[in-house]
């Protein structure tokens, strides 16, 4: 036999319609088990609508979702087992103590005591939590929240597991340590579906796939993405002193320009004709330091979401 | 008239919140008509800094000095041309933009010439023309911001204070956002804008890093990273935590 490579989650020509509005517009995608995989698009894209259909709460109009091998036909409880969801915002109750809430999220998902006090020693030791089991939610640290909520989300062993905007408004610091463990459950085979605005967040994805207006309009790795997205270079342009005000509008225009986006003090240039920029950029350079940099993926995101053709 | 042109000048600002010390010991300039972005995670004291500056809250010690042109003023005189966006911004959900706009005109008693006259402006520089209609409960996050700080920006201030306007905002609207502030930015407005996401630092015109109450670093977005010798404000943090400052 040959070897196949095991899929967490399977899409296929899925179409999830309210009425006559299409949220989701038939797509396909699989996730392999063991994948970071980050899910963007703009506000009202469809990204929520697709992940309620793969977390088991949203039966889809049309088309085929296998997730973790268990499908619709086996009913959204068996899907429901399979998954693991983690909002900052959602997940903890902050009024109660730890211990209350591991003990409230077991019995939504009917764990066994004796299994609910292993996989509380388990986890714990896997986050590194050292305070008293009935600390206060609201007493915790972000940081610390964050990965308390990761161990609540991941109590009944789910194989895939969805964070939404997980490390937002954490500290740096607190956000390595989250992403560290995110990669040690990857490592042990767990999927990971990562739905953000935070393109710090999405950069740490293995893939990524974009939505726009219930449709996948592209999917690749971060740096393929860029790649793909940004044949030729971003110029960035950094004021020497005060510019004309009317010189920014004037490159907007120039047949040399694709694009031309503030970025705080700082400009963002996109070329569209190369040998026509090697004549503008001399000209603009008594105004401006200017030099290359690499797309970031906030300008891979803006770019495909806004569909600016070249 | 000259116009109004708003600095503040903070000294030594402490202040403690049940048994948090939400702010120790913070000093700082925050320069006439220009954008300030005061930069931390969660817990930082963004908030109670930005409360402390609005007169909402009364610092244990330490000073908040108000400047129109470089000379001292009294808070209460120009109050009124101080707008606030807060974090959590009560808009109402049933009313459409046309109508939030049309309540904060009545809310602040501006003339209907003056009033028909702004809201143009205002509805054509946030794009939002094409859904007067639309309650405030059907808006996108980020349309939803962006009535916010139209309702705010209809008085036309002089100064502008806005708690994590972006958070939870996609990256097309982050960045239209940002574009509407540097318009205002260039009418000599003094701009506050509280935010944990530390790409942010680098779209202002001086950086305030704030952590656990204390500020860590300040001034212009790259001159901060050259000082500091990092490449961005996440590897600051980082840095900080490992010389055990944090």
């Amino acid at each position: 036999m040959t070897n196949i490579p095991v899929n967490a989650v399977d899409v296929s020509n899925l179409t999830v319609k309210f009425g006559d509005f299409i949220a989701v517009n038939n797509i396909s995608f699989s996730v392999e088990k063991g994948e970071i995989f980050g899910f963007l698009g703009a506000n009202g894209a469809g990204k929520t609508t697709t992940i309620r259909v793969l977390c088991g709460l949203l039966l889809p109009t049309s088309g085929k979702v296998k997730v973790s091998d268990v499908t619709y036909e086996q009913g959204i409880e068996a899907i429901k087992a399979k998954v693991g969801y983690m909002s900052q915002k959602f997940t903890l109750y902050n009024d109660l103590s730890i211990h209350e809430n591991f003990a409230f999220t077991a019995s939504l998902r009917k764990i066994p005591s004796d299994t609910l006090k292993r996989r509380t020693k388990e986890l714990l030791e896997f986050i590194g939590f050292s305070k008293p089991m009935n600390t206060l939610v609201r007493d915790l640290p972000g940081g610390i929240k964050q990965q308390v909520s990761l161990a609540a989300s991941i109590l009944h062993d789910p194989e895939i597991i969805f964070l939404d905007e997980p490390t937002a408004g954490v500290t740096p610091v607190a956000r390595a340590r989250f992403w560290a463990l995110i990669k040690q459950l990857a490592k042990d085979g767990k999927t990971i579906f990562v739905t953000t605005h935070y393109m710090d967040e999405a950069e740490q994805c293995g893939r990524i796939a974009l939505m726009r207006t219930g449709k996948i309009i592209a999917l690749d790795g971060p740096e393929n993405l860029k790649k793909t997205t940004f044949p030729e270079p971003i110029i960035e342009l950094n004021p020497k002193g005060t510019i004309p005000s009317e010189l920014i509008e004037q490159l907007r225009i120039n047949k040399a320009v694709d694009s031309i986006d503030s970025y705080g003090m700082k400009y963002h240039l996109i070329i569209k004709d190369p040998q026509e920029w090697n004549q503008l950029s001399i000209n603009i350079a008594p105004y401006f330091v200017i030099r290359q940099i690499p797309p970031s993926l906030e300008d891979v995101f803006i770019r495909l979401v806004e569909g600016v053709t070249r | 008239m000259q116009q109004m042109s708003i600095g503040i000048k903070i000294s030594n600002i402490k202040k403690k919140l049940g048994p948090n010390q939400a702010l120790d010991g913070v000093s700082t300039h925050f320069e006439e008509g220009l954008l300030h972005g005061l930069i931390g995670p969660e817990g930082a004291g963004k908030t109670t800094l930005l409360r402390t500056l609005l007169n909402l809250l009364t610092p244990d010690e330490g000073t908040v000095q108000f400047t129109n042109h470089g000379a001292n003023i009294d808070y209460n005189s120009i109050r009124s041309s101080i707008a606030y966006m807060p974090q959590q911004q009560s808009l109402y959900g049933d009313l459409s933009i046309s109508e939030h706009l049309d309540f904060f005109r009545d809310l602040y008693q501006i003339p209907q010439d003056v009033y028909l006259k702004r809201r143009e402006e205002l509805l054509h520089i946030t794009r939002l023309d094409k859904f007067i209609d639309r309650p405030a409960g059907k808006l996108s996050g980020g349309m939803y911001k962006k009535l916010g700080l139209m309702c705010a920006l209809l008085q036309s201030p002089a100064a502008i204070l806005l708690d994590e306007p972006t958070n939870g905002v996609d990256p097309i609207s982050r960045r239209e956002f940002w574009d509407l502030l540097h318009r205002l930015s260039k009418e000599n407005i003094l701009i506050i804008f509280a935010t944990a996401y530390m790409d942010e630092a680098e779209r202002c015109d001086r950086v305030h890093i704030l952590s656990t109450g204390s500020l860590i670093a300040e001034g212009t977005p790259r001159g901060v990273l050259e000082r500091e010798n990092v490449e961005s404000y996440d590897a600051l943090f980082i840095k900080r935590a490992a010389e055990g400052v944090l």
